[in-house]
């Protein structure tokens, strides 16, 4: 390894060490792959720096799609190409979808079961608790000063969650409504 | 017709992925349209309920469409369904980050991204509604979900005991 290399290409993956990674990555356990993933790339194995793993973040956060799936993409890419890409993508799926698929079978067989259903009953209003407090930590900053970006939002979340309108139709209407205000704002 | 199904759920799934400005949670309302209200592939109870189990479950939200898939066409479903919802996007990706790096100094930029943020938030808003919706339909129901909320909303606890605790509390017959 030279002097000269960047922090980034200290140690570069191949695309096993990177399927291996992402596998690893998932089996970690619970709540949530984020932190894993940090902690993996930036220090464990070093094959990014907090800087790039926080703008590679920031970028697919944007980016339409499953977030954490399209970062295991793009990183997997940037690390070794298309081969890399597919490599940290398809080590990203395959636990979580085998542990869907089992969840699956065992909601068509056991469904009906007074137990699952009572346990089923308590966590859904549980997880609809968590989705609220999420959009509330990502809405508070838009309130401070109410402007477009709080009309935006409230437009968006009545027009689908309680109008029903289709998603498309709202996204074509809305989006360039949106850019052109902070476009105009901003100059 | 089992093809036929198969083409719809790829078809929808991708479609989906491509508008899901905000990630898996931003095209939750749009899963529920299609699953529950255009094609009555489940009702409302069991969207819930795969919702909750995507959310119990280790990896991704994004696991949701795997229960669905697998809910409307077996295995050929869920396979169908996830790599519908997780390809297309990691594809573009590609080429978006390209362009976004690219574009990094650009005036133009920085209002796509200031535009596009609050309709992202406002869509998993849209989420929260429709999930409420679906999964409250009684007042110790709603009383979790407040509960729920307000503790994630000012505690750094892991949702993962949040969600252990509301288990606990539907089996023990509280809901």
């Amino acid at each position: 390894m030279s002097e000269t290399a960047s922090p980034r290409s200290a140690i570069k993956p191949t695309p096993t060490d990177l399927f291996l990674a992402f596998f690893k990555i998932t089996t970690s356990g619970f709540g949530g792959t984020l932190p894993w993933t940090r902690r993996m790339f930036v220090e464990n194995k070093r094959w990014m720096s907090a800087q790039e793993f926080n703008d590679l973040y920031a970028l697919c956060q944007f980016l339409p799609g499953p977030n954490i799936v399209n970062l295991t993409a793009v990183f997997g890419t940037r690390m070794c190409g298309a081969k890399g890409a597919l490599a940290a993508w398809a080590g990203f799926l395959v636990v979580p979808f085998c542990v869907m698929l089992a969840a699956a079978v065992f909601y068509q067989k056991f469904g009906d079961v007074d137990a699952v259903r009572r346990v089923l009953g308590g966590i859904a209003p549980a997880a609809a608790g968590l989705i609220i407090a999420t959009v509330a930590k990502m809405a508070m900053p838009m309130f401070r000063r109410f402007g477009p970006a709080a009309v935006t939002f409230l437009l968006t979340a009545t027009a689908i969650g309680v109008m029903r309108w289709p998603l498309l139709l709202v996204l074509i209407v809305l989006a360039p409504v949106s850019i052109g205000l902070s476009w105009w704002t901003q100059r | 017709m089992k093809e036929n199904i198969l083409i719809t759920l790829a078809v929808q799934f991708a479609i989906m992925s491509l508008l899901a400005f905000g990630g898996a949670n931003a095209v939750v309302p749009e899963m529920h349209r299609q699953a529950v209200e255009l094609r009555s592939w489940m009702n409302q109870r069991e969207f819930a309920d795969m919702f909750a189990m995507s959310q119990a479950a280790p990896g991704p939200n994004v696991m949701l469409v795997t229960l669905i898939g697998y809910h409307v066409a077996g295995f050929a479903g869920a396979a169908v369904a996830t790599l519908a919802m997780c390809g297309p996007t990691a594809v573009l990706a590609q080429f978006l980050s390209r362009v976004w790096d690219q574009f990094k100094d650009a005036p133009w930029r920085a209002a796509v991204q200031k535009g596009i943020t609050p309709i992202s938030v406002g869509l998993v808003g849209a989420s929260a509604i429709v999930l409420t919706r679906a999964s409250d339909h009684s007042w110790v129901a709603f009383a979790i979900t407040v509960a729920t909320a307000v503790t994630a909303y000012w505690t750094r606890w892991n949702p993962l005991w949040l969600i252990g605790i509301a288990a606990l509390a539907g089996l023990t017959g509280f809901v």
